[in-house]
């Protein structure tokens, strides 16, 4: 076992240190995002499955009406006729919960989207364990997988909602299909809105030198938490938010794990074909270090609240700095 | 250009299927052969369109084809109104073509603007285009073709409702009522009838015709049109035969995904005489120049 110095003893940068905002659902930012859109690029129309009020499109909705579309609930026809407006020339965003924006409609969006090459934005609210009281079958867990999964297809998970404001906005900007993925309840809102935002490009929030914390979603906020408790530690902690997962930010990740030689995931996703499979990937072939991934262990969800959810299925600040000391043990001597 | 011209057409667009077929070994005949008279309707007379406006959606009409495993003629009308080498038919099914078996935008093929096969996914598309051309302020009309097997899909009949619900008049779907799917008899394996009934409750201007018949194909069609303003797409349930054309496939079931051995591609074109336009192989074989 090497006895690791703190990270500030090793010269690490000091990074500024992140403050929560206030605390806003990333869906709110969605329907802010849509908003805007809805004022500056007349290409672009919803399609909404009967649930307006939970993805907050009422302002969409009520200014543009011509290019607000009421297709019930019948989420494999709105993936169809998505496909077909964009066919049209336009810029469609469907809008329903996670679970029936994949899952549901796997097939359509496979043939009639993806396959198709087609400019059709596929906006998923409510994903995750973080659905809360609803349960297990409203729990999109598996959305990350089925959409990057598939060839051509851009997924965008924000950490927050001034990400997802500026992920929106950038979807829309993208010429291709976009699985865009946010949530429902209150989360802590740390970052800026950022009119550049990148996709495809990894963001590092803290620099570090004893482990990496790759971290997407709603799990990025209990990444920079986890880094301070890792700190009074002595270990130092390098974030790095993932917005993208696919395209994945492989060089970013590598670049990272060769200065660590640690890394830990962290998703609220199905700990199979999320993100800590597609960072096992890039590390496997390029840069072999240990690796663990805190994600939901195959399992389905159940109902509960939010924040009791996440820690009864493990997505925690403290099993991040748990997992974190794991992988950090099993480096080679 | 007369019924007469245009039956002899089809009966090309016929021989080229059954040549294509032949030569891939494999792919789907009987719808193929059924919806000949309906594709040389829509793309030698009636619908607006130029390959040389590929792939504007604008000043010309668009067609769909839900039941992407009738291909065959499609690719058939394609080639013969202009939109790639004639003698491209011949690389059907087989590998880095753009004839892929079931129709597909990955390779670029002119002509096909969404994949389809993974069957009642067409019609939602339809309604898509459908409401983007009157967003874009376009006079022009949306075609898509279903199979009637293809109508056991729960999507049709959310796009069946959707329809309406988005007042798409500029949208035309055709059903081929063959009465025929993989496992038999439409009505054995999950009845549809009162077929016209359930799309009229659903909102639809209906037509029943019969399929084969150039001038009810028309007559449907400009009754369709009239309905512009209307609100109401049409819908034009199309009686027809599987594999019409050729006596012995006719009406089995067994022609719906079964290629001919080359006995009977023989015994089939012997019943498809030759035509004017020659076939898709021969060096003075014709493409159609426009009305």
């Amino acid at each position: 076992m090497t006895i690791r110095l703190p990270g500030f003893l090793k010269g690490s940068k000091v990074m500024p240190k992140f403050t929560v905002k206030d605390n806003k659902p990333t869906r709110n930012a969605f329907g802010e995002a849509m908003a805007e859109l809805g004022k500056t690029n007349q290409d672009v129309v919803v399609l909404c499955a009967d649930l307006k009020g939970s993805l907050k499109l009422e302002k969409f909705s009520e200014n543009h009406p011509d290019r607000y579309f009421s297709v019930g609930i019948a989420e494999a026809d709105m993936i169809g006729t998505a496909a077909g407006l964009a066919i049209g020339g336009k810029i469609p965003f469907t809008a329903t919960f996670a679970e029936f924006s994949t899952g549901r409609v796997y097939d359509q969006i496979r043939q009639s989207v993806a396959y198709s090459g087609l400019n059709v934005k596929i906006c998923a609210s409510h994903a995750g364990l973080t659905l809360g009281e609803d349960g297990a079958t409203h729990q999109a867990l598996e959305d990350i997988g089925l959409m990057r999964a598939l060839p051509g297809m851009t997924v965008l998970v924000p950490c927050d909602a001034n990400e997802t404001y500026s992920a929106t906005l950038a979807a829309a900007r993208h010429q291709g299909p976009v699985y865009l993925r946010f949530g429902r309840p209150n989360q802590p809102n740390f970052t800026e809105i950022n009119p550049d935002f990148q996709i495809g490009k990894a963001v590092v929030l803290k620099e570090g030198s004893d482990v990496t914390l790759v971290a997407t979603g709603i799990l990025v906020w209990k990444a920079l938490e986890a880094a301070d408790r890792l700190e009074a530690d002595g270990i130092s902690a390098e974030v790095i938010n993932i917005h993208t997962i696919k395209p994945l930010d492989s060089d970013a990740i590598t670049a990272s794990s060769l200065k660590t030689g640690a890394v830990v995931t962290a998703e609220e996703h199905q700990m199979h074909t999320g993100l800590g499979d597609a960072v096992a990937h890039v590390l496997s072939t390029r840069n072999p270090v240990p690796l663990e991934i805190v994600a939901v262990q195959d399992t389905f969800g159940e109902s509960g609240l939010p924040d009791e959810l996440l820690s009864a299925y493990g997505l925690t600040s403290g099993a991040l700095a748990d997992a974190a000391k794991k992988a950090i043990s099993r480096k080679k001597i | 250009m007369t019924n007469s011209e245009l039956a002899e057409i089809s009966r090309q667009l016929r021989r080229d299927v059954i040549r294509m077929i032949s030569s891939a070994e494999s792919g789907h005949l009987g719808g193929s052969l059924g919806m000949a008279d309906i594709f040389t309707a829509l793309y030698f007379k009636e619908m607006n369109h130029s390959p040389g406006l590929w792939p504007s959606v604008q000043g010309q009409d668009l067609f769909f084809l839900s039941n992407g495993h009738i291909a065959p003629v499609w690719y058939a009308a394609l080639a013969r109104t202009g939109y790639f080498p004639l003698n491209e038919l011949g690389t059907l099914r087989r590998i880095h073509s753009r004839l892929q078996g079931h129709p597909a935008t990955k390779e670029g093929l002119p002509g096909i603007r969404v994949a389809s096969g993974s069957l009642g996914q067409g019609l939602s598309v339809a309604v898509g285009a459908a409401i983007a051309q009157k967003l874009n302020g376009s006079s022009d009309w949306v075609y898509v073709l279903m199979g009637d097997g293809e109508l056991n899909e729960g999507q049709i009949w959310e796009a069946a409702m959707n329809g309406p619900h988005q007042q798409t008049d500029n949208l035309i779907a055709f059903v081929d009522r063959n009465r025929l799917q993989i496992d038999g008899d439409t009505e054995v394996v999950k009845k549809l009838d009162p077929l016209p009934d359930k799309w009229t409750a659903f909102g639809w201007n209906v037509i029943e015709i019969n399929g084969h018949d150039f001038s009810q194909i028309f007559a449907a069609v400009q009754t369709a049109k009239a309905g512009r303003g209307t609100g109401k797409p049409t819908v034009i349930i199309a009686n027809t035969i599987m594999s019409k054309g050729v006596s012995f496939m006719e009406n089995q079931a067994k022609w719906h995904g079964t290629p001919p051995s080359r006995e009977l591609e023989a015994k089939a074109l012997a019943e498809l005489s030759p035509t004017a336009w020659k076939d898709y192989d021969d060096p003075a074989a014709r493409v159609f120049e426009g009305k």
